[in-house]
């Protein structure tokens, strides 16, 4: 049996170990994705023709997808209340609908896609899809992991273990959702 | 605590002990150090005597020349400065300094280091592929990085860009785990500044990597698609940009100076401190001017691209803010000191070392002034005056730091002392050859030697009788310096076996890893200790001792 050394059980700060943690790893996913964002925001102003690309991406697909990501961050807001309320089962039960938010989410981006493919519009047509495709397959990677890692936190939920954790995740998952909400208008809506 | 038993493959191979973690960062980091110091030890018999068949090598054609100087430049920054002086003291010092048994996440700390041993086996293996290991130069500037056809390394490109993005995944985990455990887990009792000077200059550091990193590693990624898979990020023909590559590199790359920079400086501190029997003068100030030099450092970046064909406007600013940052680097030379001033100085091994490293990291800031200023600078880019720069500012960075901390905390690390006459020999041996590899290349840098030149002998300019007396001076200083650290591993490895026993605490410091026995047995501390004043307190007046340990009421 693993026990967690005295320095995970000390908390100076007053913040939970975890959570603490939780923090400074979105801080460094920040400034990948800032890093990103900041070079295609520098490449788009110099490339007015980028606007007549953006046209071919599947701006309803992507509403809709806003929508599902938010709707998912709300369960994940529920789940948390449940593991403050120390209801395992019942933030066991919210995770999986925020899996499955999840799981349409990356549906959805597939259909689309594929959609695109079909049409010639490849990571190699130009820049824009270079990056079109570098960061939302970044971004869907992200939320790949987050499903996995809400799977594994939402099965120990459901036997009432390490509900901490519920927090930390949905801290993980609004930050992905954030990050959408940053790709959505520069790669959809901007034209 | 002292029946604790493992076996033998859990012990040494899958450990979460901090302890363990570091000793693996310190060891394998020095086996790489080594790889490095061969590597420049090949191509700088090259430099002095081109055609030859370097003992120990063979001969060096263009290709391998070219994988040799890349593999030189990366080896000894992301392989050897980053583990040793991050990881392995970041591990060992933190947990112990702050009172504690061990990291905030000690599975995390062990997934760092696991990782990073991937990186290094991936990157041990590019010089085994077709074509050979990247040849790109360390900076790995597309198109040169991004086309095979220009770099002839196509595989050795991606492999080594691979092992670069592992290493940084294996800092993040490692830097992550530092930050949270510095800010949860401090001993009951210390506060802020109470927090010895190594444990702020290490997290800081950290932090530094952490926000400088993110977007190469976004870069990194882009280029992986670029050489991979044929996207134009970096190529103008398909709508890329080149120069993009270079502000993301070095808007990590000057941060990362500093990250390396932070935790040697902080090693100083505790050594000159304790060495000196005297307060830290200006502990605040101290850690202020490193906030601000934390802060600066991510707005000097382009003053590495001055003729990278950027708008001279923008050069200037960056000019301004470059010659700025050496204010605070200077207030921090000038803090240790007014700290040395009246102090009783003994010149031990660890004390000589700290002194050589503020003597010559001096020189290194210095000359980087006229790197700094665009009008030298468009001279001097690219020549040997640059490469005689950094090294005078990394060189006592990863090697003189390595050792000031190795001598210092030898014994706490092994119970048992280090030969003091063979520290001395060493420390002479290292420090002399070092002047004598570097001060010819300032010579040479103004005489308008290129950095990036595999035969000399081709350039009617760079050919005379005069430069390659230089030349060959750096190189056979370079092989006297590199034979001298023999004199450390003997004195290392007699000390571990035959050395003097230590005692808890042999330097009669304050800082709490002396409180704890040497070496420290799993969990660290028999009783956890409380803190009850800062890390600096010697010669106190009225006190019986001169010091006075952060745990004692």
């Amino acid at each position: 049996m693993h026990h967690p050394p005295l320095a995970n059980t000390r908390s100076a700060t007053g913040i939970n170990t975890a959570k603490l943690a939780t923090w400074w790893v979105i801080a460094s996913e920040i400034v990948i994705f800032g890093g990103l964002l900041v070079s295609y925001l520098l490449f788009r102003l110099h490339h007015t023709e980028w606007a007549q690309e953006a046209e071919h991406t599947n701006t309803a697909a992507g509403a809709f997808n806003t929508f599902v990501l938010l709707t998912s961050s709300f369960f994940v807001v529920l789940a948390h209340k449940a593991a403050e309320e120390k209801n395992g089962a019942k933030a066991a039960r919210f995770l999986g609908y925020t899996i499955l938010g999840g799981l349409t989410f990356m549906m959805v981006k597939a259909y689309e896609y594929t959609h695109e493919i079909q049409h010639g519009f490849t990571m190699f047509k130009s820049v824009f899809w270079s990056f079109y495709y570098t960061a939302t397959g970044l971004h869907g990677l992200h939320v790949m992991a987050g499903m996995v890692i809400m799977f594994i936190v939402g099965r120990d939920a459901k036997k009432g273990r390490n509900l901490h954790r519920v927090e930390c995740i949905g801290i993980y998952w609004h930050f992905v959702d954030l990050v959408w909400i940053f790709l959505f208008p520069l790669l959809y809506i901007a034209k | 605590m002292s029946d604790y038993h493992e076996s033998f493959f859990k012990k040494y191979l899958f450990s979460t002990d901090h302890k363990m973690i570091a000793m693996q960062y310190l060891f394998t980091g020095i086996f790489m150090g080594l790889v490095g110091g061969f590597l420049a030890y090949v191509f700088r018999m090259q430099i002095a005597f081109p055609g030859i068949s370097v003992p120990g090598f063979g001969i060096v054609n263009e290709n391998s020349y070219n994988t040799l100087v890349t593999n030189h430049g990366a080896i000894m920054i992301f392989w050897f400065a980053m583990p040793v002086l991050i990881a392995a003291f970041g591990n060992y010092l933190i947990p112990l300094m702050i009172g504690c048994d061990d990291m905030a996440f000690p599975r995390i700390n062990r997934l760092s280091y696991q990782i990073f041993l991937v990186s290094i086996l991936v990157l041990l293996s590019s010089f085994l592929v077709q074509h050979g290991g990247f040849g790109g130069a360390w900076t790995a500037y597309p198109p040169l990085s991004a086309k095979a056809e220009y770099n002839l390394t196509p595989m050795g490109a991606s492999l080594w860009l691979i092992a670069v993005a592992l290493e940084f995944v294996a800092f993040l985990l490692g830097g992550i785990n530092f930050i949270v455990t510095l800010m949860n887990s401090r001993a009951k009792g210390m506060r802020m500044y109470e927090i010895p000077m190594v444990i702020w200059m290490i997290v800081i550091a950290s932090i530094l990597f952490m926000a400088s990193v993110g977007p190469l590693i976004a870069g990194a990624v882009m280029l992986l698609f670029d050489q991979l898979l044929g996207t134009g990020f970096y190529d103008p023909a398909k709508g890329g940009d080149p120069l993009l590559w270079q502000h993301l590199f070095w808007f990590f790359g000057h941060p990362e100076v500093y990250v390396v920079l932070l935790p040697p400086m902080g090693m100083v501190v505790e050594v000159i401190t304790t060495f000196s029997r005297k307060k830290l003068f200006g502990y605040k100030t101290f850690l202020y001017s490193v906030f601000f030099t934390g802060i600066l450092s991510f707005v000097v970046w382009a003053h590495h691209q001055f003729v990278a064909g950027i708008d001279p406007r923008m050069a200037n600013i960056f000019t301004i803010t470059t010659l700025l940052i050496s204010v605070p680097i200077a207030e921090i030379c000038f803090l240790l000191m007014a700290t040395l001033y009246k102090g009783s100085i003994e010149l031990t091994t660890p004390m000589l070392f700290a002194l050589g490293f503020v003597v010559e990291f001096i020189l290194g800031g210095v000359t980087g002034i006229y790197l700094g200023a665009t009008g030298t600078d468009i001279f001097f880019h690219d020549t040997y005056f640059v490469v005689a720069h950094f090294h005078y500012t990394f060189v006592p960075i990863a090697v003189i730091g390595l050792f000031t901390g190795i001598y210092y905390w030898f014994p706490k690390m092994f119970g048992r002392m280090m030969d003091e006459k063979l520290g001395k020999i060493h420390f002479w041996g290292t420090i002399i050859p070092f002047n004598f590899i570097f001060i010819p290349m300032f010579f040479l840098g103004m005489g308008g030697e290129h950095r990036r030149i595999y035969n000399y002998q081709n350039f009617p300019d760079l050919n005379h009788p005069e430069l390659f007396h230089l030349r060959q001076i750096s190189t056979v200083a370079l092989i006297v310096m590199l034979l001298f650290q023999i004199v450390f591993f003997i004195n290392f490895i007699r000390s571990l076996r035959k050395g003097k026993k230590a005692e808890a605490n042999p330097w009669k410091a304050n800082t709490l890893e002396w409180v704890a026995p040497s070496p420290p047995p799993h969990g660290n501390f028999a009783t956890y200790p409380e803190v009850y004043r800062g890390p600096y307190e010697y010669s106190v007046p009225g006190r019986k001792q001169d010091y006075w340990p952060q745990n004692e009421p």
